[in-house]
């Protein structure tokens, strides 16, 4: 295995394997039309063309050798990447250069130490994790954006297009306005914006009442010692662990006895308590990192223990507030059992369950799929603005789904 | 000289420290009781009770009352009528009773001998009343002139019913079939062992997925917080909005998946990716491994980060080859938070009920744990036994809590 002459076809054959489903699928995506990557023809022009690289060197020549003789075949239609007959000539070029470039500029990093003759094991690795590299790096940002991509295409489309040509998720531009029609429907007949709106109240709330209780309470367990404080704190993973389809079969019994059902404080009463464990879990262990000294300085001249937690323990906790916020904000703004359970009455339905009620034969699907752009993309907006926070909060205690 | 030793017990302050902490406890506490302990001890209750969703509104007496008679001047004669019955067809309801005030300027002619009129106050007792009674009690009146002039109607002042009706939720009926129920047949097994693959195969592949992930972007590079949080979305995003997205992405008859299935001729024919055994039970794990690896991605790439890199320059320095590296290296370093992971994590996907409900709703073979208690008690209307099913769940999570606190206490970190 370790010989230029060996590594150097195999990892080419097994690159241009990759390079011709990514490029085939994109293509499909983008345009709709007949792209197909052909597993054989791709492994005989990869090792060719890995050959070719490690005899010749990696050179601009020779990468502009390769990129042409890629795109040549491939618009002979005996390349690693087949196009139906109707497919346009622009799209077939397009697919075809992308493809060679593609192929060219990577593979001669890929092969960038491998020589003719015995490699070292240094070498050799070094030019299989570059290649694994390169599939890590192709595949996760496909599986992450397809099913949003997908989503956000299908939403500005119509049920007749969607059906004619499912891989079709080319945009008629000039429908302008027209295209948007979904998110119009959703706002104007099936009351989005109320959703929207519940959605955010009930999760602003939950944010705030969760942190009511959970900054005593992780006060409480970090700093103060007390009997069974170890207990407790083990106590919170474990509550953490109860999974919410078993209470809310009782809680379900309970709220449909007392009413509570159907209402919108029903909600804001259940929710943080969903959350509190999670909060307490994470703010204890920021509070215990935080120096007691300060504390302790402030304790003796002559503040009592609720003043230091105000002036000086939240003040200098300010960025572990934040990530846990957003958390508990993702986590209610996201919730969707305990909405579907508990909420019937559609003029109090958060947006998952709003989004649920869209699921039906009678309601197009680009409104389903509207719909949950709108659920997303409020969300993944303030993640990527807050990404720091964000990662912080997640690591801290997120070892719930 | 006395001896000297240091003061035992607990100390006024240490004293007082320990109300400060109850107190700061005390709101999170209740709040947990009452929604997490409570609804618990209440599953317990219920698994043991033979009770339906029908069964959750407990028979009431329902009353309609109303003036019959058309009057029209004083002196006039005309009925007060009492229509009653039990709301439940199933439940018979004991002692049934019932209070009205009888309007000024009615006079009672005669009273049905269930009756008894104190001043205007009129109250009547009906016995005990099988499933689905139906009563009317009739009670002839004068009308006064007071009654046109103060225009007070007898359904003015709602007539209180009152009756021993026994809660289905409270009753002293216990039974075990319940649980007889969840364990008879294969179904209890197919179940378990549906959970099991999910668990097990969806944890281990979110953990190498995420770890794979996590060797990635192991390295500064320009882009690479983009591509950190592009690859948490998954986690981000709403599950229905994601759940949505794949079942119409994998739609077998308009999805593009399939489409490009089509075209690339990997299949003949459409594939029903969420509909057939054992394909369905694959993808909703497939699925769970999609939307968690970011998990596990994020809490491996924070680990990796804070190993010492001098290490690694040794390593170089005695010829170790990049994967003996990872191999002798990277994989000890991360065993305590790869087994942290997977614990917890396998616990977590074991309590998971939104995806595969949303994916599948349970059919074609991908029905869980979690799910079965759904579909008991929901779809089957049996909330018995959907209680059964959760304590059956509660149990493999004590146990599997057990194990894991005896673990985890070791390890590091969490």
């Amino acid at each position: 295995m370790r010989q230029g002459y060996v590594t150097g076809p195999v990892l080419g054959a097994l690159w241009m394997i990759v390079l011709s489903v990514t490029v085939a699928v994109a293509m499909s995506f983008a345009t709709g039309e007949a792209f197909r990557p052909s597993i054989l023809l791709s492994l005989g022009w990869g090792a060719i063309a890995g050959v070719a690289m490690v005899a010749l060197g990696r050179t601009r020549i020779v990468q502009v050798a390769v990129l042409i003789a890629i795109a040549a075949v491939v618009m002979l239609g005996i390349g690693p990447m087949l196009t139906g007959e109707n497919t346009s000539a622009f799209a077939r070029l397009f697919g075809a250069v992308a493809l060679g470039a593609g192929f060219a500029i990577s593979q001669a990093v890929i092969l960038n130490e491998v020589v003719p003759g015995k490699l070292t094991r240094h070498e050799f690795e070094g030019a299989v994790i570059r290649f694994l590299t390169g599939f890590g790096y192709i595949f996760f940002t496909a599986i992450v954006l397809i099913p949003f991509y997908v989503m956000v295409m299908t939403s500005l489309k119509n049920q007749s297009e969607l059906i004619q040509n499912p891989l079709d998720f080319s945009i008629d531009l000039s429908k302008g306005a027209a295209l948007f029609r979904s998110y119009d429907e959703l706002f104007t007949q099936f009351n989005f914006g109320t959703y929207l709106f519940n959605s955010f109240f009930i999760s602003v709330l939950t944010v705030f009442i969760t942190l009511a209780f959970a900054i005593p309470g992780a006060y409480a367990v970090a700093r103060l010692r007390f009997r069974g404080q170890a207990a407790f704190s083990r106590s919170i993973l474990l509550i953490y662990m109860v999974p919410m389809i078993v209470l809310a079969l009782p809680i379900y019994i309970a709220f449909s006895m007392t009413g509570l059902r159907n209402s919108f404080w029903g909600i804001v009463m259940i929710y943080p308590v969903t959350t509190i464990p999670v909060a307490l879990y994470m703010l204890q262990g920021y509070f215990r990192g935080l120096p007691a000294e300060i504390e302790e300085a402030g304790l003796m001249d002559g503040l009592s223990r609720l003043a230091v937690i105000w002036k000086i323990t939240l003040p200098l906790s300010l960025p572990a507030l934040a990530s846990v916020s957003l958390y508990v904000f993702m986590i209610a703004w996201n919730e969707f059992l305990l909405a579907f359970m508990l909420l019937d009455d559609p003029s109090k339905f958060t947006l998952t369950r709003g989004i649920a009620s869209l699921n039906s034969s009678e309601i197009p699907r680009q409104h389903l799929m509207a719909g949950s752009v709108i659920a997303t993309v409020p969300i993944m907006a303030l993640f990527l603005g807050l990404e720091k926070f964000m990662t912080k909060g997640l690591t801290a205690g997120s070892v719930k789904g | 000289m006395a001896d000297a030793h240091p003061p035992s017990g607990t100390g006024p302050l240490a004293k007082r420290e320990a109300r400060l902490a109850w107190g700061l406890l005390t709101p999170t506490i209740t709040a947990v009781a009452l929604v997490v302990v409570l609804p618990l001890l209440a599953i317990f209750w219920i698994s043991i009770k033979p009770i339906n969703l029908a069964d959750l509104r407990a028979p009431e007496v329902v009353l309609r009352e109303d003036l019959r008679g058309n009057p029209e001047a004083a002196g006039d004669a005309a009925t007060i009528r009492y229509r009653l019955r039990n709301s439940s067809q199933e439940q018979p309801i004991g002692a049934v009773s019932f209070t009205d005030v009888i309007p000024d300027g009615l006079t009672v002619e005669t009273l049905d001998d269930r009756c008894s009129l104190d001043g205007r106050n009129l109250s009547c007792a009906l016995g005990d009343w099988a499933p689905g009674t139906r009563d009317t009690l009739t009670i002839p009146v004068t009308i006064g002139q007071a009654y046109f002039d103060n225009g007070l109607r007898p359904q003015d002042s709602p007539a209180v019913t009152d009756g021993a009706s026994s809660n289905a939720l409270t009753n002293s009926t216990f039974t075990l079939d319940n649980f007889a129920r969840v364990f008879s047949g294969d179904e209890f097994f197919e179940v378990l062992w549906v959970t099991l693959f999910y668990t097990v195969f969806g944890t281990i592949g979110a953990l190498l997925v995420g770890l794979f992930a996590a060797l990635l972007l192991n390295k500064s590079f320009r882009g690479q917080g983009i591509l950190r949080g592009l690859y948490l979305f998954p986690y981000v995003a709403p599950v229905i909005a994601v759940a949505f997205a794949w079942l119409i992405l994998f739609d077998p008859f308009s999805g593009s998946a399939n489409a490009l299935i089509l075209q690339m001729g990997v299949s003949q024919e459409a594939i029903n990716f969420f509909g057939e055994r054992p394909l369905a039970l694959i993808m909703v794990t497939i699925f769970e491994i999609w939307r968690y690896f970011p998990l596990s991605f994020l809490f491996i790439l924070a680990r990796m980060q804070s190993i010492d890199t001098d290490m690694y320059e040794s390593a170089d320095m005695d010829g170790a080859s990049p994967f003996q590296q990872f191999w002798y290296l990277s994989v000890p370093q991360l065993l305590g938070i790869l087994s942290v992971l997977f614990l917890l994590r396998f616990i977590w996907t074991f309590n998971k009920f939104d995806d595969i409900f949303l994916l599948t709703g349970g059919n074609a073979g991908t029905r869980t744990l979690t799910v079965n208690v759904y579909e008991q008690a929901f779809a089957v209307s049996n909330i018995g036994a959907g209680a059964a099913v959760a304590v059956v769940i509660f149990g493999c999570l004590l146990t599997f809590s057990i194990f894991f606190l005896k673990y985890i206490s070791q390890e590091e970190g969490l």
